[in-house]
């Protein structure tokens, strides 16, 4: 039984896709990139696993999850850090699958924190406002999260843009764990050495599926070719789509 | 001397205390709501709600003169409905919060001015517009106070979604669907307090309470649960040196309370402890670490 298994899914906005007829499964346990161009629709796939958007077209189903076996980290810039909340409050909303709505943080839950943060070598951070940390310190508050959400599914988009060497190689172990503990991860990546050396499993998409496999097959120079010539802007005087249920993918 | 003026005008008479026991329960109420107006970006939003509620006073008023129920009633309808359409407009529609209230709060506004001008006279239309916290009655405090306790309530219900929501909105979708009820709920809560506030201050003040503590706090603290008190504190002191200079003075209340507020508001841009002007000027030197 497959994690993930996308039929003839596509997502967008407006009518206009961004991600379109894409076909497809995940296993169990999975540790896949999503690479391609800006605007090849990557993070629209994700928003689209999490639930977030509903696809205009075809079903993705999750395997039997529901959207509190899920952990999804979004791209930092979607956060409005100038709001005054501290790093242990943020990273402790990681366990609303146990507190929901109303349930108290008791003092297990705060050991729980706690320990998240300091998993992420974030030690003594614990009261400082998330407006005053830098690019990378919010990227591991963010880790810290997705760490409580105990999730089977993750999914993160762009957790390395824009961030050191350093804080990359911390959060990259931290993604090596959780695969090592079973989860399915799937991430929106850019640097293509890292995907080499570490991801087993790649789908190249520009907008649809260019390609999708194990890495090394999939990560051609044919294939990142034709996925940067995607056309990035939408047609306004665009038609509606008449392409039945295949995949374009190869 | 100095009992005569601060205590005195309390302990001799009963409007004043009247009045100031409305003003405090608005502030306990009112302010948290202005905090998380000010950091959700809606400071103007309560602003836009405070005028769509005064057409709806205004059908009450046409109806049943000057009874405060039945203007109320009709503040509270008129703002539920531009609240809730325009929340619904904006999360259905890619158009923003602001300009969605925008377009209705206009149309409702040029609306309750026509049914005003019906029937009401000047005096009418300037008691509708800054209120007059010195004739309250038992009957409308205890309205004010009841409001003030629901708020308080619903609150405490829709804090912790209102919180995430306003941080990370995306992720609260992928764990809850909490978001869009709170969120409506906290609109409701803004219509509720503006018009609990616009007996005493009027529509066109009653936002004052709300959102000018808030600015104070934001000057004061980096702490949620402390902008908030300090926001409630800053209200009801501002309450109560209005209701002082008003009583002293000739100034009318509503004025007089939200000119208090915006003097702290000034005293704290210039000195606040978080990015006050001063402070700015004269950080100190730099630390070691």
């Amino acid at each position: 039984m497959a994690q993930l298994h996308f039929h003839n899914v596509t997502l967008g906005y407006d009518r206009h896709p961004a991600v379109h007829h894409l076909s497809g499964e995940v296993a169990p346990g999975a540790l896949v990139a999503v690479i391609g161009p800006n605007g090849a629709g990557k993070s629209t796939l994700l928003r689209g696993i999490v639930g977030i958007l509903k696809p205009l077209d075809g079903s993705i189903h999750l395997g039997g999850l529901d959207s509190r076996d899920i952990a999804y980290l979004p791209q930092s810039a979607e956060i409005d850090r100038s709001f005054p909340i501290s790093v242990f409050d943020f990273v402790g909303t990681g366990l609303w699958r146990g507190t929901g709505l109303f349930g108290g943080i008791g003092k297990a839950a705060r050991e729980k924190i706690l320990r998240a943060i300091a998993a992420v070598g974030l030690n003594g951070f614990e009261n400082r406002p998330i407006g005053t940390l830098s690019g990378g310190q919010m990227q591991r508050v963010l880790f810290a999260r997705v760490l409580l959400q105990d999730a089977r599914l993750i999914v993160l988009d762009e957790p390395f843009n824009a961030i050191d060497s350093k804080t990359t190689t911390d959060l990259l172990a931290l993604v090596k764990r959780w695969h090592g503990e079973g989860r399915t991860l799937l991430a929106a990546l850019h640097d293509m050495e890292m995907v080499r050396t570490h991801f087993s499993e790649t789908l190249v998409l520009a907008r649809g599926p260019v390609a999708w496999g194990p890495t090394a097959e999939v990560l051609t120079p044919e294939n990142l070719m034709v996925a940067m010539r995607m056309c990035e802007a939408f047609d306004d005087s665009a038609t509606a789509c008449a392409e039945d249920g295949h995949s374009r993918a190869a | 001397m100095l009992y005569d003026a601060l205590i005195g005008p309390f302990t001799e008479f009963e409007f004043m205390r009247r009045a100031l026991a409305a003003i405090i329960a608005l502030s306990v109420a009112g302010a948290p709501i202005g905090v998380f107006l000010m950091l959700r970006r809606m400071s103007l939003v309560g602003d836009a709600m405070a005028h769509a509620i005064l057409p709806g006073a205004a059908i009450g008023f046409l109806l049943s003169g000057l009874n405060l129920f039945a203007m109320t009633a009709g503040g509270l309808i008129a703002g539920f409905a531009v609240a809730i359409l325009a929340g619904v407009v904006a999360r259905s529609t890619g158009l923003k919060e602001d300009a969605s209230l925008a377009t209705f709060y206009l149309a409702s506004l040029a609306l309750g001015v026509s049914i005003v001008s019906i029937k009401g006279t000047n005096i009418d239309l300037l008691h509708v517009l800054f209120g007059n916290i010195l004739a309250m009655d038992d009957q409308t405090l205890l309205v004010v106070a009841f409001n003030a306790t629901v708020t308080l309530l619903v609150l405490a219900v829709i804090y912790r979604p209102l919180v995430i929501e306003s941080v990370d909105p995306l992720f609260l979708r992928t764990v809850s669907r909490a978001g869009g009820p709170a969120h409506l709920a906290f609109l409701a809560l803004v219509v509720i307090n503006l018009v609990n506030g616009f007996q005493a201050l009027g529509t066109l003040l009653a936002v004052g309470l709300m959102i000018l503590p808030a600015g104070i706090a934001r000057f004061w603290s980096r702490d949620l649960t402390a902008m908030i008190c300090i926001a409630v504190i800053a209200a009801a002191a501002s309450g109560y040196a209005g209701l002082v200079l008003s009583f002293q003075t000739r100034v009318p209340s509503g004025p007089a309370i939200i000119l208090v507020a915006s003097v702290i508001y000034i005293i704290s841009v210039l000195f606040g402890r978080v990015g006050g002007i001063v402070r700015q000027m004269f950080p100190g030197r730099h630390l070691e670490a």
